[in-house]
């Protein structure tokens, strides 16, 4: 241990040596393996493969005959993933904070907003690889599932609404990843999140029946109402409207602002 | 290569780091010496961007660290060994550093190999290794980029003494190679060893700073007398400010000839006379840095009343 070999003994300056800016795919290339190298990454990312085929094999053996359908069974993969995805997403963040490797991360990167985008499309990315690999699994119970109880496949998922259920997951993983650069610790950002997917809609359900003022006006306030539309109906265009201001309250501005808030913190 | 100009930190009304200017140069070991809280940390900080300075510069080679386009390859830098995702392994660790600087993958081996960590250690994760450990990796992932710079905060926090030997052998090579080495430690005697420069910062503010030879030199003299107490009193009697010392050695600032020529005088005979070098260099370090310190305590029993 207490030696060293140091092979080089080279002259005592060097020739100046002219570097290349890390290029964004790199980066981004980075984030995703540090999303998978960590024990809690790897199986948060293992259980989101679990849940999807524990949901597909329960729906295959539960659901009435009748009743066998892909819609089903995208619902079944669908709830693990729309729980686990944002959780992966504010990890992916919180990490750098709350395990400090931030020190290492913004020095080798010494701009935090390149970090911090980079970290948004590796994890969009692996939320959608996820999404796939999910309705992929769904559609093979679909096909068995149809084959064991002899009933024709059924396919009543229309593209349209797919593509929906697609939408709300990664505005879910979203407000993940902006609960991660606001709060930037793992456990207040997953009880943050957990109280705006589980203890807000009560609260707010609750507002607007006993509130009229509320009830007609919650589509443009609250945004978990707006995306839980995405996985009922194609919104009419009022809906996409209501999507959109209720989205740039509780995502984009608060986004902006956490953005501002990392770049101008100290890192310790 | 590093060039520090007037940085200074204000956290609401505390002051951290006080029009804090010096440089590190190529070739350099510089030691950056100072009790803890005297704002050595937050200057290292402030010179890899990760605390915005309230004013002042920190540049290397010229640039600001922000304006490098591949830091890694230009700045080694380890600020805190522990702080790294306890769920990874040290391999993983290096990989990371690896692929963001685009090094071959061959590097992690090398640098494992570097800083003797084994294959088992590398693939072991990183919560269960020990401070040493984490420290060997953390300069692992300074060198990997072969910077021509190295930043390090204590790094020799929690090496056993073998550790210590080998970090110092270790930069000293790099020194020797025309790198810049700028080294923190609330220790003296870890960096008196190896430094060529120091800067001493107390309370966050430059208290000394120059060739270790230089302030070595400014350290006084040492000596030692079958009767130290009389030894004191006889110098003191000749106008001489001394510190007699819990060991029984007497430190003052004239010169070795001054003190024998008294000795002599006084009849005293002396056991030892020689410059008080790390002796004198550690005092002064505790004198420069007093008002910071949180306990007044002072190495000697007895201080010079005059
Ligand atoms: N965020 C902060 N807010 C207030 N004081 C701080 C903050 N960070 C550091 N300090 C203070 O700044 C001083 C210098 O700290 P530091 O640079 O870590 O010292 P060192 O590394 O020399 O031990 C300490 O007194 C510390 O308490
Ligand atoms: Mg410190």
């Amino acid at each position: 241990m207490s030696t060293a070999t140091i092979e080089r003994t080279a002259p005592v300056s060097r020739p100046a040596r002219v570097h290349e800016p890390i290029p964004m795919t790199r980066l981004v290339g980075v984030e995703v393996s540090k999303m998978f190298n960590t024990r809690s990454g790897f199986w948060l990312l293992a259980s989101s493969g679990i849940a999807a085929a524990v949901a597909t094999i329960a729906t295959v053996l539960f659901a009435p005959k009748d009743q066998l359908g892909y819609g089903n069974f995208a619902g079944a993969v669908g709830f693990p993933m729309s729980v686990i995805l944002p959780m992966i997403a504010i990890l992916a963040v919180t990490s750098e904070w709350s395990q400090r490797t931030g020190l290492t991360t913004f020095t080798l990167v010494p701009h935090r907003g390149r970090v911090i985008g980079s970290k948004l499309v590796a994890t969009l990315g692996v939320g959608a690889v996820s999404i796939a690999l999910a309705f992929a699994v769904g559609a093979l119970g679909n096909v068995i599932g149809s084959s064991i109880a002899g009933v024709p496949v059924r396919w009543d998922v229309s593209l349209g609404s797919a593509a929906l259920i697609f939408l709300a997951d990664a505005l879910g993983m979203l407000m993940g990843f902006t609960l991660g650069i606001l709060i930037r610790s793992s456990a207040g950002a997953i009880v943050g999140y957990f109280v705006y997917a589980l203890v807000l809609p009560a609260a707010l359900g609750t507002l607007a029946s006993f509130q009229d003022w509320f009830a007609s006006r919650q589509g443009w306030i609250d945004f978990n109402f707006s995306v839980g539309n995405l996985y009922d109906h194609i919104p009419s265009s009022k809906e996409w409207a209501q999507l959109g201001a209720s989205g740039m309250l509780w995502l984009v501005i608060p986004l902006a602002v956490g953005l501002w808030m990392v770049r101008r913190s100290e890192v310790k | 290569m590093i060039t520090v100009e007037a940085l200074t930190k204000t956290y609401s009304r505390f002051t951290a780091v006080n029009d804090v200017s010096f440089s590190a140069r190529a070739g350099r070991v510089t030691g950056f010496l100072g009790p803890n809280g005297a704002g050595k940390s937050t200057t290292m900080r402030m010179m890899v961007g990760l605390t915005a300075p309230t004013s002042g510069t920190a540049t290397i080679k010229g640039r600001a660290f922000a304006d490098l386009p591949n830091p890694g390859l230009e700045v080694g830098v380890l600020l805190d060994a522990s702080a790294q995702h306890a769920g990874r392994t040290g391999r993983e660790i290096l990989g990371i550093a690896q692929r963001t600087m685009g090094l071959p993958r061959a590097r992690v081996d090398e640098m494992l190999h570097k800083v003797s960590l084994t294959d088992e250690e590398a693939e072991r994760r990183v919560k269960n290794y020990s401070l040493g450990m984490r420290q060997r990796l953390g300069i692992a992932t300074a060198l990997i980029g072969d910077p021509e710079v190295l930043i390090l905060d204590e790094p020799a926090n929690g090496l056993d003494p073998a550790g210590i030997r080998w970090m110092r052998d270790l930069l000293r090579e790099y020194a020797d190679k025309g790198g810049a080495v700028l080294l923190s430690s609330h220790l003296l005697h870890e960096i008196e060893v190896v430094a060529d420069d120091l800067v001493v910062i107390g309370n966050g503010r430059i208290v000394a700073q120059g060739t270790k030879a230089d302030l070595l030199a400014a350290a006084g003299t040492l000596a030692r007398a079958d009767r130290p107490a009389e030894l004191a009193a006889a110098l003191r009697g000749a106008g001489i400010t001394c510190t007699l010392n819990a060991d029984g050695s007497v430190r003052t600032d004239v010169g070795a000839a001054a003190v024998g020529q008294i000795a002599l005088q006084s009849g005293i005979a002396l056991v030892e006379l020689r410059s008080a070098d790390s002796a004198g260099l550690e005092e002064m370090f505790l004198e420069l840095t007093a008002t910071s310190q949180r306990d007044s305590t002072t190495p000697s029993t007895e201080r010079s009343a005059a």
